[in-house]
């Protein structure tokens, strides 16, 4: 069997064990003695702490311990600062972080102010609801506007206002721009990004051994390494002394990279000092607060054209609400900074945010990470210019593409990996001409709209254009190893939460070594097996890790044929490697088994020449300049019931460009889970805050996530631009789905709904049918 | 305060299991850490996620609304009883795994057993009323689609 | 989240069931489909001293006419009223609101007598057997009381039973001729809690015009609320008139107010049509 299994729709390794429910999440993870954990958490969103009485709670059946801020001496202090601010000339970077525990007062509800540890979670609970915590009440900033405005209620007491950062990244001269522009169009925007919800919650498990002095924790974190490594720091111990484990998780999306949450860091310490493990679950209640958001930005943006259309430049400045503390620096706002630039030729930007502290959760990456507010206000600035100038929407977007020939391109401002925003490839206008013949563009304009709207039905057709900045450093490491019963193992320091990199891995590894994709056993997330790496986010996994796997699985590859040579006493060039044996091409009964080549390779006796390696094993990192950049195009046709304002969506195509692909299947999955969220974002999901910090629909009947008959059949596309800078030209496609469909809907629904006649436009998300009422249906 | 405990005799996959639990033992509170079935998982306790779904004497229900002990005299089926022998897959999850009906996975056991009540009473179900019948479980990777593919693929394979 | 700690008691008749409620009164609650109650009591918003559980009663799930009346008995599950035929032929505004309740997982279990005992003034069945005229069969040690639909539902979650009573059965009454219905909902997924719902009747007289029209509307106030329509072609402002709706995070009043208006159009021109239609 000598098929390549690069670029193949595989079928996943990992499916028989999460069929059968054998996969092993946190939650399944069960200790003899273990103890079960609850927190007490904020009420309010802003209080001070006036005492805590855990008398009662103490008393309780099962109970076991309770620990407040005071109760953890030394231990308690800010968390670090995960991403650091990015280098660009002048910008401010207010760091405050969490603690582990509230200890003078609480700046968001649901913030930590007591754990609990007992029995088990239900007489946790029944402790947790005893113990008295005397509250203060204080002024909320809850609203980003009015947290920004001077006098409002500070987050921070030594800060002078709720400036946590302000950021300002231009190229070329916008101002000498605007003035001779023919056409300059001025707008405000209000994005709101939802949260991440995946289905399975947040949690931790920890025991420490105190005969072998290890720690073990199993961790739903999307980086694991990371976690030992601090874990290993706050508790005094080596990091080989600490062992983490992301086992499966069930659907990361992004805040499971945030790290070190108060809950990563106190489950261990508990463990520790109880000399027990301990479990914590996040259940879905205390989800919505205990784990972060993506939430909203307010942009005054600005776009300069010519008479034909063509951007001459951007002015962008805005707010961004990155809640209580910002330990994950200034991701988002970066990313929506840089990703506003899309696939057009800008050549005059001007771009300003300040990060506000409000009273509430953190903010820090969801799926597309701010790329979706800057594509936002580019889409929606271009259709209003494309109507001010009696032009069509796809025809202004086409004018400004980027062109083929100006690859690698330059766009001079600071990107969230800290390196100048560079696109490696691209080729943007066949992605928008297959995106229009997909979804039938010309004639759904030409004739189908007006036939449709001659019969009083109210159709509309949105084209969006979006890339994305994939596979960024710093870098990831794989270790493939052949072991003795001839199949393979493939070690990496990279997690997997549904991605597929059990299997997309697995047939890097197979093409290289010549085994079957199921005799490649893949094993991430463990720190005990990898020890080098930084995590699964940014959509780099495929690009960054597969990338190092290809270049062990190739390195074992040249040692398999060296160490067999040396066997047949043959050239290496005479050999042909496959179905899991190497063999002297042409020659019957002159081959051996991978195995078996694989103790020869580990002799008990003679001599391992100098220079050379044990094994047939090796290990490689791949770390890129810079990140390759994915681009897609989705278009939608969506029918409304004017009366209702209830969107039907009748088509939805999507073309993306994710450079070379692994494994079809499982980027068009990512695709379509993708395009979901943003259908959630564009039209269901948002986070109901009131003026006191309260959030209003804490739970999922009332979060409303997409259904099954919320999200309509998708139609793909492909364009295939590899990326120069990794071997394999892969490029990211994790969050791409989730991008573009705010600006999709405003258009869409904007066009079916006549809104340009009637002088209205849409220009937030999420919108719902109650909001297009008020800004579209409602008489007066 | 320590309730009395209550005696749970129930049938689990076939298997007789007796127990004696508290009253507020929820269901899949009970199937998850009590008898180690850990394939059945816990996405919310509000009822929404469908992520807990069993069959109670064959009929979809949601383990998180449901005590314990109200599993008394009647049988259980979970994700683990599906499969007809080690190492081999029920046609239904040999589809899933066939359409890449799945990504984390987490979702997945509560979807398998309601599709699997679901195409015993429809055995040729069409697009619209797969998506109804997934309407009760929430899937935050796939999108769905690939999800009503395998159900497609699964009730052809069946007939 | 996990619920307090409780007492259980397994019924073993109806007569043991109401013995134990008549013992605790508020304290005890009884658990049916307990689609309701089990969510409230994982947040802890409920924490009832004992649960009463009637799943082991034999009996109370019957679905029969009597004298041309459909009765649906106390443990009748969603799922059953979907898919009876007897409901089908005698109360169809049931079963075609059915399917916007909650989710099917919820249906397998939840109890038509359940919800509306539970009297959530945005659930749909209370709004249907509001406008289908329903008696509410009462049981409690005391003896047993018959309540009209629109005395059964007080406020938000209040109803006219008192602490030791039990609703045990729902009694339709039959079904003019020249009988037309609809039930028409707007939600934001379905299954969700209506934004606002409608459930209309629409009776001809012999001579083919309309004898009665009657709009029930859930989500439309604090209990389900019934309009007697004076003409069909100003129900939609009569209704708008007639309803203060709640506003929340989906819905603003205003809105669901103009939606009540359309639905109220909607549904009477659905049922008027059948009605032509009906024997």
């Amino acid at each position: 069997m000598t098929t390549r299994q690069f670029g193949a729709s595989v079928k996943r390794n990992e499916d028989a064990r999460l069929l059968s429910g054998r996969a092993q999440f946190v939650d399944d993870v069960h200790l003899p003695g273990m103890l079960h954990a609850a927190f007490v958490r904020s009420p309010h969103a802003h209080a001070r702490i006036r005492s805590i009485d855990a008398s009662a709670a103490l008393a309780r059946e099962g109970v076991v311990a309770v620990y407040t801020a005071h109760d953890l001496g030394d231990y308690w202090r800010p968390g670090p600062v995960v991403v650091p601010p990015p280098p660009v000339a002048g910008a401010v970077f207010n760091e405050r972080t969490q603690v582990p525990l509230a200890k003078d007062k609480a700046r968001h509800v649901g913030e930590p102010v007591a754990l609990v540890v007992a029995a088990s979670r239900y007489l946790a609970e029944d402790a947790a609801a005893e113990l008295a915590v005397e509250w203060e009440p204080l002024p909320v900033a809850a609203d980003l506007e009015r947290s920004a405005a001077p006098g409002a209620p500070r987050v921070h007491d030594d800060l002078p206002d709720n400036v946590a950062a302000r950021v300002r990244q231009t190229k070329g001269d916008y101002a000498a721009a605007a003035r001779r522009a023919h056409t300059v169009i001025r707008r405000r925007f209000a994005y709101d990004h939802g949260c991440a919800q995946p289905m399975e919650t947040r949690g931790v498990v920890a025991q420490w051994d105190a005969g072998a002095e290890r720690l073990t924790v199993w961790d739903t974190t999307q980086a694991p390494i990371a976690i030992r490594n601090g874990l290993a720091a706050m508790l005094g111990l080596s990091e080989r002394q600490v062992r983490v484990v992301a086992p499966f998780i069930g659907g990361g999306f992004g805040p499971k990279i945030m790290l070190f949450y108060p809950d990563e860091v106190l489950i261990p310490w508990a463990a520790m000092k109880l000399g027990r493990p301990v479990k914590w679950i996040e259940d879905r209640a205390e989800h919505f607060f205990a784990t972060t958001h993506e939430r909203g930005q307010v942009h005054d943006a600005e776009i300069a054209l010519d008479r034909d259309g063509r951007i001459l430049g951007v002015r962008d400045v805005f707010l961004h609400d990155t809640g209580a503390y910002d330990p994950y620096g200034l991701t988002v706002p970066i990313n929506s900074q840089c990703t506003l630039l899309g696939p057009y030729a800008i050549p005059n930007y001007d771009s300003t945010f300040t990060a506000v502290f409000t009273h509430k959760p953190i903010v820090t990456p969801y799926r597309g990470a701010g790329r979706q507010h800057g594509v936002f206000v580019i889409e929606r600035l271009l259709d209003f210019a494309a109507r001010e100038l009696g032009l069509d929407l796809a025809e202004i977007r086409r004018r400004n593409l980027i062109p083929k020939d100006a690859f690698p391109y330059d766009n001079e401002i600071i990107y969230q990996d800290f390196t100048r925003l560079g696109y490696d490839s691209g080729n943007y206008a066949p992605m928008l001409d297959k995106a229009l013949d997909m979804v039938g563009y010309e004639r759904f304009v030409r004739e189908e709209r007006p036939k449709l709207r001659a019969e009083g039905r109210h159709v509309g057709i949105g084209v969006v254009c979006y890339v994305e900045g994939t596979g960024i450093g710093p870098y990831e490491g794989a270790k493939v190893q052949v072991q003795t019963s001839g199949k393979v193992s493939l070690l990496t320091g990279i997690g997997t939460q549904g991605q597929g990199h059990f299997t997309s891995f697995a047939q890097l590894v197979a093409d290289q070594v010549g085994v079957a994709v199921s005799d490649v056993e893949v094993i991430t997330g463990d720190t005990d097996q990898f020890y080098w790496g930084a995590g699964t986010f940014a959509s780099r996994g495929a690009v960054v890790a597969g990338n190092a796997v290809n270049e062990a699985a190739l390195a074992v590859r040249k040692k398999i044929l060296r160490v067999a040579a040396e066997h047949f006493e043959c050239a290496e060039a005479d050999l042909v490697i496959a179905d899991g044996a190497v063999a002297i091409a042409g020659v019957p009964g002159r081959s051996i088994r991978l195995g078996e080549l694989a103790v020869h390779a580990n002799p008990m006796r003679g001599a391992v020449a100098p220079g050379t390696e044990p094994g047939l094993e090796a290990t490689s990192y791949f770390g890129p300049e810079s990140g390759a950049t994915a681009a897609g195009v989705h278009a939608m046709i969506v029918e409304v019931d004017p009366e209702t304002m209830i969107p039907s969506i009748r088509k939805y195509v999507v073309v993306h460009d994710c450079g070379v692909v692994i494994n079809p299947m499982i980027v068009e999955g990512q695709v379509l889970g993708g395009v979901a969220q943003g259908i959630g974002n564009a039209f269901y999901e948002q986070l109901a805050f009131d003026a006191e910090g309260q959030l209003l629909n804490a739970t999922l009947a009332d979060y409303l996530l997409p259904t099954a008959l919320d999200v309509p059949r998708i139609e793909l596309g492909h364009t295939v631009t590899p990326s120069p800078l990794n071997p394999l030209g892969i490029k990211g496609v994790g969050e791409a789905g989730a991008i573009p469909g705010g600006p999709l809907f405003a258009q869409a629904l904007e066009d079916a709904l006549e809104l340009p006649m009637k002088g209205k436009e849409l220009n937030e998300i999420p919108l719902s049918p109650c909001r297009l009422w008020e800004l579209a249906g409602s008489p007066g | 305060m320590s309730d009395d405990k209550v005696k749970v005799r129930t049938t689990v996959n076939g298997a007789r299991v007796e127990r004696d639990t508290e009253p507020r033992l929820l269901l899949s509170d009970f199937i998850r850490h009590e008898l180690g079935l850990t394939g059945t998982h816990v996405g919310c306790e509000h009822g929404v996620c469908g992520a807990c779904t069993v069959l109670v004497d064959g009929v979809p229900m949601r383990a998180c609304l449901m005590f314990a002990v109200q599993a008394s005299g009647r049988a259980l089926e979970t994700v683990e009883g599906l499969a007809p022998a080690p190492g081999r897959l029920h046609p239904l999850q040999e589809a899933f795994r066939d359409a890449h009906g799945l990504q984390c996975g987490f979702c997945t056991p509560g979807i398998l057993m309601t599709m699997k009540a679901f195409l015993a009473e429809h055995p040729d179900p069409g697009e619209a009323e797969i998506r109804e019948a997934l309407s009760g479980n929430l899937c935050r990777c796939t999108g769905y689609q690939h999800i009503v593919d395998a159900v497609k693929l699964a009730a052809e394979r069946g007939r | 989240m996990k619920p307090a700690p409780f007492r259980y008691v397994a019924a073993e008749s109806l007569e043991h069931a109401l013995a134990a409620k008549a013992n605790e009164g508020e304290d005890a609650k009884f658990l049916a489909g307990g689609q309701s109650l089990v969510p409230a009591m994982n947040f802890r918003l409920a924490q009832p001293a004992t649960l009463i559980d009637l799943n082991g009663l034999a009996n109370l799930d019957d679905v029969r006419t009597e004298g041309g009346a459909l009765r649906i008995g106390a443990l009748a599950r969603h799922r059953r009223i979907e898919r009876d035929p007897l409901v089908a032929r005698h109360a169809p505004l049931l079963a075609e609101a059915a399917p916007h309740v909650a989710h099917p997982q919820i249906r397998n279990r939840g109890t038509l007598c359940g919800n509306l005992a539970h009297a959530d003034p945005a659930s749909e069945f209370p709004a249907v057997v509001l406008a289908l005229g329903a008696r509410m069969r009462v049981r409690s040690t005391r003896g047993e009381r018959w309540v009209g639909a629109s005395d059964f539902f007080r406020g938000v979650f209040t109803t006219a039973l008192a602490p030791d009573e039990m609703l045990v059965e729902v009694e339709l009454p039959p079904v003019p001729a020249r009988t037309g219905t609809c039930f028409l909902e707007v939600a934001r997924r379905r299954g969700d809690y209506a934004l606002v719902g409608v459930a209309t009747v629409v009776t001809l007289g012999a001579d083919g015009k309309v004898a009665s029209a009657r709009v029930a509307l859930c989500n439309a106030g604090v209990t389900p609320v019934l309009v007697a329509v004076d003409d069909l072609d100003g129900a939609p402002e009569q209704v708008r008139k007639a309803i203060d709706p709640p506003e929340n995070v989906h819905a603003t009043g205003a809105f669901r107010r103009h939606l009540a208006g359309v639905l109220t159009r909607r549904a009477l021109a659905a049922a008027l049509e059948r009605a032509g239609r009906a024997a």
